[in-house]
């Protein structure tokens, strides 16, 4: 489970980091997205893996914290989350204002000369 | 506020130092045209705090010194102090009365065309400035006062910034006086450092402890590199004739009571600590001497009339910086006597100065003469003055110069040190004598000029009125010294050197003495020396011509920004491709370092858990798909959407398996909303060239930074893979989780426990987070507003284009708002979202309210809400469904952060810390057993943010093909 887990994280950052030093702005926002994935799952997996101990306490088993996932992680990621969506939205924005203005979608806002 | 504040005394410290910013602050608000109303508020404020300056002084003489002290960083050892003694007394006056006399001046010099609120306000602003460096009683906090006149000189003279010699002379004084008082900084940190404390009191107790520490020279030499920039001294001198390009009456100020005189308070102020030493005497001594001759000197040979004066305020306060630099108490007499003489003096010459250039439209020496009758009293202040300038008997400037020529007799030291000073001081003289003589002789005597911009006439009165009054106060005080400012000069040198003032007589006879006869030389050579330069046109100065401190200043910036560029060229780059390499490169090299060279193995020693194969499966497919996005996110761009869609799925799934269902309907409901968003702005995005699809036309280049890249790319992945391995395989560490779920029930209320943590233990966190989203959804709006498609992206897209036609619809049609469903082929599925949309927000408000026991909450609900809106808008366009459903985005965001601050604020009015959790439990008739929890206003505060977020940036990107709808229509109209 865990180097299933862990190639997953590696190659989600592989692609993203990939695609983070393309040229052209929608690649970047792609990289960035499949990176945030990565980042995520990284920092969920601090808490360890565990299967049906989800952090909602079942009052009849207690509240013994080995009886659950560690929630720490989750609440760290599940804002996470939501930041990213945002961030995304802003550079896609930045991206379209900046090909309006530039006419490229190139991430230097101009074409370089070789291509 | 320590017991002594009660004083009504003390509490006026503070008066005095917060009535000009106030003024200020209101003087900037007042209308561009209230000339008088500014004029009328500056000198109130100024004549109210000349008042109770004034109305000090019997205290001061009483009790020595009046503090006011309020504790600032009590952990640091300080404290914000006022403090007054007899020499900030006689410092306070001369700012305020100054300050009153040139605002009278300052209203009939700007013209009604200058925008006066800045000016005003600017002004008052530098008068407090001044006023903090004066009163302050901690070190440091006059070194920010120090900053500060700094700053507000700056804007006063580049008042007139449509001038580019206002712009440059602003400038240089800025860089000049703004390094020195950073030097400054660094000196009065050692200073408190050494003294033990940064309280004035107990620097100036230290004296001996300061002078025998290893840094006192350095102390001394930063503080000297403070006072002398300020001062205009040699070699920091060069910036005080250029700021001259200032308003006149901010000339009159800067140059008197202010600003330059900043550096020679802060000397005399420190002159019991840092005096008597040879470093001393060669910094301070040396500086004031070479200042005193060489801006004498060149005095002289200045054709423009403020010229004249700007490099004789040079010559003066190099007067002044020897005397205090001559380490002895008497010539400290002179000095802070000198400092109040040059004051009145120089302001009356420079509003001198511009009344002629007020009413002739020139300052140039060469074309201006024979003025003295068109404006005989104009003439004949500006006549006293300049005579009180070059030291003629009867008048003040007399006094001082006189008690300066007899301290360099009396100087102790050695050799030709003590040869060399009186003869400069009696050469500096003839000059001053010079110079005053070519600055009256030609303005206003010889024949009438009869080229001037303007007929010359006198101004009104009330321009000469100022003038006036400093004018007499120079006879009175040159012919009556020790009725006039005789007890004031003795309170100010008892409050600087205590008990050891020396006995000195202020009496304009001495007899005939070496100081007489060396008066009578420097008249006398002063007068032959102006007959011999008489003729002189020519803008160079003899000898001197090639010293030039702008031209060294100018070459120093400019290899100083020449050579910053330079090294950015070679260590920094503006592209964002070769910024990013090097970040991850840097990243890859960090964590790589660790790893190599530690001991332990790097892999865990807990036993790994066997692979499921549905497990496997699915990162077997999320893999593909993270692959296939990085592989055709340039040409297949809506492939890559599709598939990092994938990617996310696996991601999410991968939440459920393992424990996490809030995080798992986290990352759906956001999968959805990004993949809407992202579709939403594929339309604005250029095509890709067909060639380059065809891997045809690429460069070698381009193939070699791929494989780079790739190689790159790999290493990072694989890295991480192995950390997070490493990680796995190690047992779980005890942090701080125990606590949040053993908590959740008993203090949360909640079983949820990453949701109690969202809502209630870390609920801060949470607030600055949804501000966060707040904030970004705004800012994409207000980029939107302006957004300008490429031309390109302008018409409906290709596909849109041909199911229109195959509908029968025209072009630029517009779906009919008042019809119940949209027109064409989405008729049917609007019935269905349309149904959909009420049980959609009853799921929404379901998950909103279980989120505390169950999974769910604010951040999901919101964006199950916003999904099934933008839902309706997928389906029916953005005009139909404003037409029908209006949303405002905007109250969403607001009322949410609202309601989430007021659960938080909420807690004030139980006593406790913003956002400790309150819950009330009970009965209520009808509607039976309630439990309501201010964790419910703020996690419905988070749903409405949420909404309003998604919302906004949603619809505002969706309204830029509508915006093109329009303006095609309004295109094909016209």
């Amino acid at each position: 489970m865990e180097i299933v887990f862990a190639l997953a994280v590696g190659i989600l950052a592989g692609s993203g980091i990939y695609l983070l030093l393309r040229p052209r702005t929608f690649q970047v926002i792609m990289g960035l997205s499949l990176l945030a994935y990565s980042v995520n799952l990284f920092i969920f997996a601090m808490g360890r893996l565990r299967m049906g101990a989800a952090p909602i306490i079942d009052p009849a088993r207690g509240s013994d914290p080995a009886l659950y996932a560690d929630p720490v992680p989750q609440a760290l990621v599940l804002t996470a989350i939501v930041i990213s969506f945002a961030t995304t939205a802003l550079f896609l924005v930045v991206l379209l204002a900046s090909r309006g203005l530039n006419g490229t979608d190139h991430v230097d806002g101009r074409e370089p000369d070789q291509e | 506020m320590s017991s002594n504040n009660n004083n009504l005394g003390t509490m006026s410290l503070l008066f005095i130092l917060l009535l000009p910013f106030l003024g200020s602050l209101l003087a900037a608000f007042l209308p561009s045209n209230a000339r008088n109303t500014e004029a009328w508020l500056a000198g109130a404020v100024s004549l109210a705090a000349t008042a109770i300056v004034a109305s000090l002084y019997p205290q001061v003489t009483a009790e020595g010194v009046l503090r006011m002290t309020f504790p600032w960083v009590p952990s640091l050892g300080l404290s914000i102090s006022l403090r007054m003694d007899g020499f900030a007394w006689l410092f306070s006056l001369l700012i305020t009365s100054m300050g009153t006399l040139v605002v009278v001046y300052a209203r009939y010099y700007m013209s009604p065309t200058d925008p006066v609120p800045r000016f005003f306000s600017f002004f008052l602003a530098f008068m407090g400035a001044m006023l903090g460096i004066v009163l302050s009683g901690q070190l440091i906090q006059m070194a920010m006062f120090w900053e500060l006149t700094s700053l507000t000189s700056f804007m006063l003279i580049a008042y007139w910034h449509h001038r580019s010699d206002a712009r440059r002379g602003a400038r240089m004084a800025l860089i000049v006086t703004g390094a020195g008082g950073i030097a400054l900084f660094g000196g009065v940190l050692l200073l408190g450092h050494i003294a033990g404390g940064y309280d004035l009191d107990t620097v100036l107790a230290a004296s001996g402890t300061i002078q025998a520490h290893p840094w006192y020279p350095a102390a001394l030499t930063l503080i000297a590199l403070g006072a002398l920039t300020k001062s205009a001294q040699f070699p920091f001198h060069f910036w005080l004739p250029h700021a001259m390009s200032a308003p006149t009456p901010v000339s009159a100020y800067l140059h008197s009571a202010t600003m330059v005189k900043a550096g020679v308070f802060l000397l005399a102020r420190l002159w019991p600590v840092l005096s008597g030493t040879d470093y001393w005497f060669w910094i301070i001594g040396g500086a004031g001497l070479c200042s005193l001759v060489i801006a004498g000197y060149l005095a002289i040979f200045q054709q423009d009339m403020k010229g004249v004066l700007a490099y004789s305020t040079i010559s003066h306060l190099g007067l002044i910086t020897l005397l205090l630099g001559m380490n002895s108490p008497l010539a400290l007499v002179a000095a802070v006597f000198h400092m109040v003489n040059h004051a009145t003096f120089k302001a009356s010459l420079f509003m001198a100065a511009g009344i002629v250039d007020h009413e002739t439209g020139t300052r140039n020496l060469q074309r201006l003469s024979g003025l003295y009758r068109a404006m005989p009293i104009t003439a004949t202040l500006a006549m006293v003055a300049a005579a009180a300038m070059a030291g003629v008997p009867l008048l003040n400037g007399f006094l001082s110069k006189e008690m300066f020529f007899a301290e360099t007799i009396l100087l102790n030291r050695p050799g030709w040190q003590y040869m060399i000073l009186p003869v400069a001081a009696t050469v500096a003289g003839m000059f001053s004598v010079a110079y005053s003589l070519r600055f009256i002789h030609q303005v206003f005597f010889g024949p009438p000029a009869t080229d001037l911009p303007h007929a010359p006439h006198e101004p009104i009165r009330w321009m000469l009125l100022p003038s006036g009054l400093l004018v007499s106060a120079c006879v009175l005080v040159g012919i009556f010294p020790s009725l006039t400012v005789g007890p004031f000069l003795q309170t100010a040198t008892v409050a600087i050197l205590g008990s050891n003032v020396p006995a000195y007589s202020l009496s304009v006879w001495h007899g005939l003495n070496l100081p007489l006869y060396m008066s009578l030389t420097a008249m006398a050579g002063g007068v032959t020396l102006y007959r011999i330069f008489l003729w002189r046109t020519s803008e160079t100065v003899p000898l001197l011509e090639h010293i030039d401190g702008k031209r060294s200043f100018d070459w120093l910036l400019s290899t100083l920004t020449s050579g910053a560029s330079l090294i950015m060229q070679r260590l920094s780059s503006s592209r964002l491709q070769i910024q990013l390499l090097v970040l991850v490169c840097v990243t890859l090299g960090a964590s790589l370092l660790p790893v190599l060279t530690r001991e332990e193995t790097f892999w865990g020693t807990h036993p790994a858990t066997p692979a499921s194969p549905a497990f496997i499966l699915l990162w077997l497919v999320g893999s593909v798909c993270a692959l296939a996005v990085a592989w055709q996110a340039k040409f297949h761009r809506l492939a890559a959407l599709i598939l990092s869609g994938g990617a996310g799925l696996a991601t999410s799934l991968t939440f459920v398996w393992f424990s996490a269902p809030d995080l798992a309907l986290t990352q759906l409901t956001v999968e959805v909303v990004t993949a809407v968003l992202l579709l939403l702005g594929l339309r604005w995005l250029p095509r890709r060239d067909e060639r380059y699809a065809q891997g045809q036309g690429q460069a070698a280049t381009n193939r070699i930074r791929r494989l780079r890249d790739i190689l790159l790319a790999t290493a990072c992945g694989l890295g991480l893979a192995a950390i997070t391995y490493a990680v796995l395989t190690r047992p779980p560490v005890e942090g701080i989780s125990p606590f949040f779920t053993e908590q959740a029930l008993p203090l949360g209320g909640g079983l949820n426990v990453v949701n109690v943590i969202l809502v209630d233990f870390r609920s801060f966190d949470t607030l600055g987070e949804i501000t966060v989203l707040g904030i970004v959804a705004l800012t994409v709006f207000a980029l939107l507003r302006r957004f300008r498609p490429a031309p390109e992206s302008v018409p409906l897209p290709n596909q849109q284009r041909v199911q229109d036609a195959a509908d029968g619809l025209e072009e630029k049609h517009v779906t009919n708002p008042a019809s119940i469903l949209p027109a064409g082929y989405m008729m049917l599925p609007a019935v269905l979202v349309r149904l959909l949309l009420p049980l959609a927000t009853l799921v929404s408000l379901f998950f909103l309210l279980r989120g505390h026991n169950a999974p769910g909450g604010g951040f999901v609900g919101g964006l199950i809400l916003a999904t099934s809106i933008i839902l309706q808008y997928l389906v029916g366009g953005t005009v139909w469904v404003e037409s029908h459903l209006r949303i405002h985005p905007q109250y969403w965001i607001a009322i949410g952060l609202l309601s989430a601050a007021a659960a938080g604020a909420g807690a004030w009015l139980a006593g406790t810390p913003f956002l400790t959790s309150h819950a009330w439990h009970g009965e209520l008739p009808l509607l039976g057993e309630l439990h309501l929890s201010s964790v419910l206003l703020f996690d419905i505060g988070v749903y409405m943010l949420v909404v309003g977020t998604t919302m906004l940036m949603l619809v505002a990107i969706a309204h830029q093909s509508l915006r093109s709808h329009h303006r095609k229509a309004r295109e094909g109209r016209t």
